[in-house]
């Protein structure tokens, strides 16, 4: 917002950009410091004589013979056995992102057209579906599916991540449909196309952008999930969050950060690049349903 | 649209809502009312030389045989919800008498691990929604004043804690944080204490965690903010400029009464995600000092010898009338404009 007749002191500007670079660096300064460190060895990154070792990378020089290393990553990979997390990652999330896709776009196509009392109703109970806590639903899930025995297997953590994700899901997709003009399926039903019909050919065509944001948000969910995933899904199941945590270690046995800090930085890496490229479509999606009122 | 075409579109996403977010609330419902089997235990004789002994030893076979009977527990009606780890209302009535002063009574309710969940869960809140929403429009009010060609990328910079997931985030803080990493340490050759850590104080974690909750929530804010400040409409500021007022003046009779519906809807939501706080405990291993109601949860559940069904389930209800209570007020105000509407 350019004010015509606004003029900013050099101070304010002098202020507001010390502001902006103060809050870049709490923001992202975590996230370099992390990558950084991910080359280093343990004794290094954790260091209990001085932290400057981090930078200087005196212990990983005495036990690699360079400066970077990349053993945290090869050993957390395979050893590790990060690559069968982040297999089962991908085959969640995809499953995840095209099933509450097509279960979304219909819901909240019939919400947007229906004019009926009980769209609303709809609406608000999905309202209060999406304040639920994820660990409250878990605790409903987890006797259904051990006597069901389905506990531990990706198919039923797919399900349950598409059912929690619809609530959101549905509003995001609400909003846009509402924004969609109804005269251009209406006049396709006039000319004797079914509700499905123009819903297929007329609808589907002009609602990418919505579903590429309602998309993105569902991939989020997927990728990020921990509740779910740690507890719904057995070791060899785990997708990559829990996996990260198990590396942590516990009061029985210890676990090994560095693995830990290369799988964070494995993980995080696409989902940065991810946003850096659909940015307009994330921003689009938060403030859907915020900025009208 | 024809009911019966809205409900043959409904009907997948209903069916999975229903199915895998309405039955399990009352799968939980009914699980609060049922607490595990105690073990079955038997006397056993045992003789030798020097004479007989008696001794109680678990009867697995007879445990095992009830618990494959009745795998849901025995009914325990509203017991669960009294005992000890939830409401503890035994314990509250006696502390009630027994101490002197209103102090002292708060000290020994906070030793209940329910009440503990929960006064760490509010304090989380309180401390949390407010500063998030400071901080998100101070940050959008002044990304909003830089050149617009530089703005994509510190947009990009700013939603970053925001993107993963809170248990990465927490992680990658408390890498920092640890005595061992980069502020910690540094802290400790500041303040000359080389046995100052997060894990020595509760203060100090609680701290961590607040900090780290609003590092977490802010860019949400800033991202609804600074939607909301594209729609101010540029007439009235222009002629408050004329009028001679001050920036903050501006600010506060034109902008903030202008996107005040966005503000109630992010402190909506971001009271509902604080409510839920519980990867960052993991993440900061900071079980030791702070727990909340959805860490009480995952520990029930994680249980290693028997998992506490029974108990999570009453927490999780509790959880949820805790969350009713707080959307009640969106709830009824959102009922009313849809009647006056009609």
């Amino acid at each position: 917002m350019d004010y015509g007749l606004d003029t900013k002191s050099t101070r304010l500007k002098t202020f507001n950009t010390i502001f902006i670079i103060t809050w870049l660096l709490i923001a992202c300064f975590p996230f370099i410091w992390t990558f950084w460190g991910s080359f280093k060895v343990r004794a290094d990154f954790f260091s209990r004589s001085d932290w400057w070792y981090a930078i200087s990378a005196f212990n990983t020089l005495i036990e690699t013979g360079g400066k970077f290393t990349i053993n945290a990553y090869t050993q957390a990979w395979t050893e590790g056995e990060f690559w069968k997390a982040s297999k089962n990652t991908i085959i969640v999330t995809v499953f995840v992102v095209s099933i509450s896709l097509f279960l979304g776009t219909l819901g909240a196509y019939a919400l947007s057209r229906s004019t009926e009392k009980y769209a609303f109703w709809i609406l608000m109970a999905a309202l209060i579906f999406r304040a639920m806590p994820h660990i409250t639903l878990v605790s409903g899930y987890l006797f259904p599916f051990f006597e069901l025995q389905i506990w531990g297997i990706l198919p039923t953590t797919i399900v349950v991540l598409v059912a929690i994700n619809q609530p959101f899901t549905l509003w995001l997709l609400y909003s846009f449909f509402k924004t969609v003009p109804k005269e251009l399926d209406e006049s396709a039903l006039i000319d004797g196309c079914s509700y499905f019909q123009a819903f297929r050919h007329i609808i589907m065509p002009v609602m990418w952008p919505g579903v590429i944001t309602a998309g993105l948000f569902s991939l989020m969910l997927a990728y990020n999930d921990f509740t779910v995933t740690a507890l719904l899904l057995n070791q060899e199941n785990h997708t990559m969050v829990p996996k990260i945590q198990s590396y942590l270690g516990t009061n029985q046995h210890e676990g090994n950060l560095m693995w830990a800090v290369s799988a964070v930085v494995s993980a995080t890496a696409p989902l940065f690049m991810l946003v850096m490229f659909f940015q307009r479509q994330v921003i689009s999606g938060l403030t859907a349903g915020a900025v009208k009122g | 649209m024809p009911n019966k075409t809205f409900f043959w579109f409904f009907l997948p996403t209903g069916l999975a809502m229903i199915l895998f977010i309405g039955l399990p609330i009352i799968s939980t419902g009914i699980q609060s009312f049922y607490a595990q089997h105690d073990q079955v235990v038997k006397e056993v004789k045992k003789c030798d030389p020097f004479g007989c002994t008696v001794s109680i030893v678990v009867d697995n076979e007879t445990t095992s045989k009830i618990r494959e009977a009745k795998p849901l527990g025995k009914f325990n009606g509203f017991g669960t919800y009294t005992d000890r780890n939830h409401l503890a209302v035994e314990e509250i009535k006696k502390f009630w008498n027994e101490t002197e002063s209103f102090g002292a009574f708060v000290d020994q309710v906070n030793n209940l691990p329910f009440y503990k969940a929960l006064i760490f869960t509010l304090t989380y809140c309180l401390f949390v929604t407010p500063n998030v929403l400071l901080l998100g429009f101070i940050i959008a009010l002044s990304l909003n004043a830089v050149a617009r060609k530089i703005r994509g990328p510190l947009i990009f910079g700013t939603i970053l804690p925001m993107i993963v997931t809170p248990l990465v985030g927490s992680l990658v803080l408390f890498w920092m944080i640890d005595s061992q990493g980069i502020i910690g340490a540094n802290i400790q050759n500041l303040m000359n204490d080389p046995y100052l850590s997060l894990k020595s104080s509760k203060t100090l974690t609680w701290i961590t965690i607040i900090i780290y909750g609003i590092w977490h929530h802010s860019p949400f804010a800033f991202v609804v903010f600074y939607a909301a400040l594209q729609t101010v409409p540029q007439e009235p500021i222009e002629a408050a400029i004329i009028d001679g007022a001050s920036r903050f003046q501006r600010i506060k009779h034109i902008v903030l009464p202008h996107i005040y519906p966005v503000v109630t809807f992010v402190a909506l939501i971001s009271l509902m995600d604080n409510f839920r706080v519980f990867e960052p405990i993991i993440g900061f291993s900071a079980e030791g000092s702070a727990q909340s109601l959805s860490w009480l949860i995952y520990d029930n559940l994680v249980n290693e010898e028997v998992i506490l069904f029974g108990s999570a389930a009453a927490t999780s209800m509790m959880t949820i009338i805790g969350i009713a209570i707080l959307l009640a007020p969106v709830l009824i105000r959102t009922w009313k404009e849809f009647k006056t509407a009609r």
